[in-house]
């Protein structure tokens, strides 16, 4: 289970483990829970017409994943946030239903993009992951109180002259970025689970920020090793056994805080 | 004309199935996804039909028809995101992620075993894609059955919805249930829901949903004439979809059609940018009325 070939999935599962748990604490406070399903559902899309076109999946996924985020972003301004964010999604997923019938070789590729592959991570995905993942901390660590101050006090945000549109749209691409790299590696619903499902156990529980984002990284992380020893014994998927830890902790702290 | 229409295109029984099951299901979808925008569950339409997978590879698990499973999914979904506060505005959307993730990692695990069980991955795709032109016939007298009952049923309910979405206080005033009327709306779009994941796929059913009515609502402000209106585009866009997904096996690559949803989903998100382009700049300053519409309650 510690073999040299199983190292590689637990270093990438934990970086991922830790993106998730930054990013999703804004998503769950921002409201952009629905944004955090779509913009790496979308993305799924583009790496399924990078394969078609026969250029690196990343290519695809980034152009997706930054133009959904993109497009959200400028058409929410004018237009329910949800309805947009909705549209961008069925267009993009459309777009992937065409890739993908129209390449017959794809199909069992659709299954490990969609639900992740974390068992196959060779040395070289490890890099750019770690990579990706340093820069989606730091550019969140930057914009901290930014997003603090505009997720919270949206109208004191304003008066201060900072531009909550901006700051959103830099959130979502940043989001966008930092999510849509993984999905060659854990799949774009699982990587959903991991954002949503610890961020909101951690929100449950705290409501210091500082406090609920550590928190939020350490269930992720916990979710993520204990899904990996689960799946690696039962060969079931790992989304699986994500998707359910995390209504699992959010249910734990729910009860913990009415207890409290 | 023949290049629209292929000749044959009529007389072929696919085809025709596609035009039935896919007009009624824009229908149902339109109406309800009125509801939908107005009431800003734009993510709670889309989970059902995300959770609909789970329902969708499980029947395909246990050989039942996909129908049932996808209703039985989005019903059960329905009722623990009622449970858990998806009617309230804050955190709903929250609950609404917890519920989706946790029904997708089971769809994970479903899927998994469905292509275990039979070595083919076509199963996951139809399940999340759909295909109109392989809708099983026995199943249409079942699919046009929920779509009648999902419209009935909102139509009946149409005032009390629209006055619980725009203000719940006013409705719980006047003696409406407003916790009652969220859980039957939530039900009819999760019957909803399942007809469209049959027919374009549970992950692009939010198209038809919350397409036509979205950009019915950006034409008019009356809500009986954007019924009217998101259900004519919903057809239109189905119906031209199946049209252009025939003519495709003439296009390249040959002998091999593109999607059906693609098309729909391309059609529908275009008519709402459309509105976009014609929309004439407004000067005046909006009335209350068009106020309480907007704004996202």
């Amino acid at each position: 289970m510690f073999s040299s070939l199983m190292m590689n999935t637990w270093i990438t599962a934990s970086i991922v483990a830790v993106i998730a748990g930054m990013t999703g604490f804004f998503a769950v406070l921002r409201g952009s829970t629905f944004a955090a399903h779509a913009i790496p559902n979308g993305a799924f899309a583009g790496a399924a017409g990078a394969s078609l076109l026969g250029i690196n999946v990343i290519w695809g996924l980034a152009v997706f994943a930054v133009g959904g985020a993109l497009g959200i972003g400028a058409l929410g301004r004018k237009a329910r946030h949800d309805v947009v964010t909705a549209l961008a999604l069925v267009l993009m997923l459309g777009l992937g239903a065409l890739f993908v019938s129209v390449s017959t070789e794809y199909a069992e590729e659709t299954y490990s993009l969609l639900f992740g592959e974390v068992f196959g991570v060779s040395r070289g995905e490890v890099l750019p992951i770690a990579g990706l993942g340093l820069v989606a901390a730091a550019a969140i660590g930057l914009a901290f109180r930014r997003l603090m101050l505009t997720s919270t006090l949206p109208e004191v945000a304003d008066a201060r002259g900072v531009s909550t549109r901006k700051t959103e749209v830099y959130f979502l691409v940043v989001m966008a970025l930092a999510t849509s790299m993984t999905i060659p590696v854990v799949g774009a619903l699982l990587m959903f689970s991991l954002m949503i499902g610890p961020a909101a156990a951690a929100r449950a529980v705290t409501a210091r920020p500082g406090v609920a984002m550590t928190l939020s990284v350490a269930i992720a992380l916990a979710t993520v090793w204990a899904s990996i020893v689960l799946s690696y014994h039962t060969n079931w998927p790992l989304g699986f056994f994500v998707g359910v830890a995390g209504a699992v902790f959010f249910l734990l702290s729910k009860a913990a805080r009415i207890r409290a | 004309m023949h290049y629209l229409f292929e000749p044959g295109l009529l007389a072929s029984g696919p085809v025709r199935t596609a035009l039935l099951i896919g007009g009624i299901v824009a229908v149902a979808s339109g109406v309800i996804g009125v509801f939908t925008v107005i009431r800003g569950q734009s993510f709670a339409g889309h989970s059902l039909a995300d959770v609909s997978t789970t329902g969708g590879s499980g029947a395909f698990l246990v050989g039942l028809n996909q129908f049932w499973g996808f209703l039985a999914a989005g019903v059960a979904a329905a009722a623990v995101m009622e449970a858990i506060g998806v009617q309230r505005r804050r955190g709903r959307d929250v609950a609404t992620g917890v519920v989706l993730g946790a029904a997708l990692g089971a769809a994970a695990l479903f899927l998994y075993l469905d292509t275990q069980q039979s070595s083919t991955t076509g199963a996951s795709f139809t399940i999340l894609f759909g295909s109109m032109f392989v809708i099983s016939p026995d199943t249409i007298p079942v699919l046009i059955a929920s779509g009648v009952v999902a419209v009935v049923a909102i139509t009946v309910l149409a005032r009390v919805l629209l006055l619980s979405a725009l203000s719940p206080d006013l409705a719980s005033a006047r003696g409406v249930n407003v916790r009652l009327v969220g859980m039957a709306y939530l039900i009819a779009l999760a019957i909803s829901v399942s007809l469209s994941a049959v027919a374009i796929g549970a992950v692009l059913s939010t198209a038809l949903l919350i397409g036509p009515a979205a950009t019915a609502l950006r034409v008019t402000k009356s809500p009986v004439r954007s019924l009217a209106v998101s259900a004519i585009t919903g057809v239109a866009a189905t119906w031209l979809g199946v049209i252009l997904a025939y003519d495709s096996y003439y296009w390249p690559p040959y002998g091999h059609g593109w999607p059906v949803s693609f098309f729909v989903v391309v059609l529908v998100v275009a008519g709402y940018l459309l509105t976009y382009v014609r929309r004439p700049r407004r000067v005046a300053p909006r009335s209350p009325h068009e106020g309480a519409e907007c704004s996202p309650a």
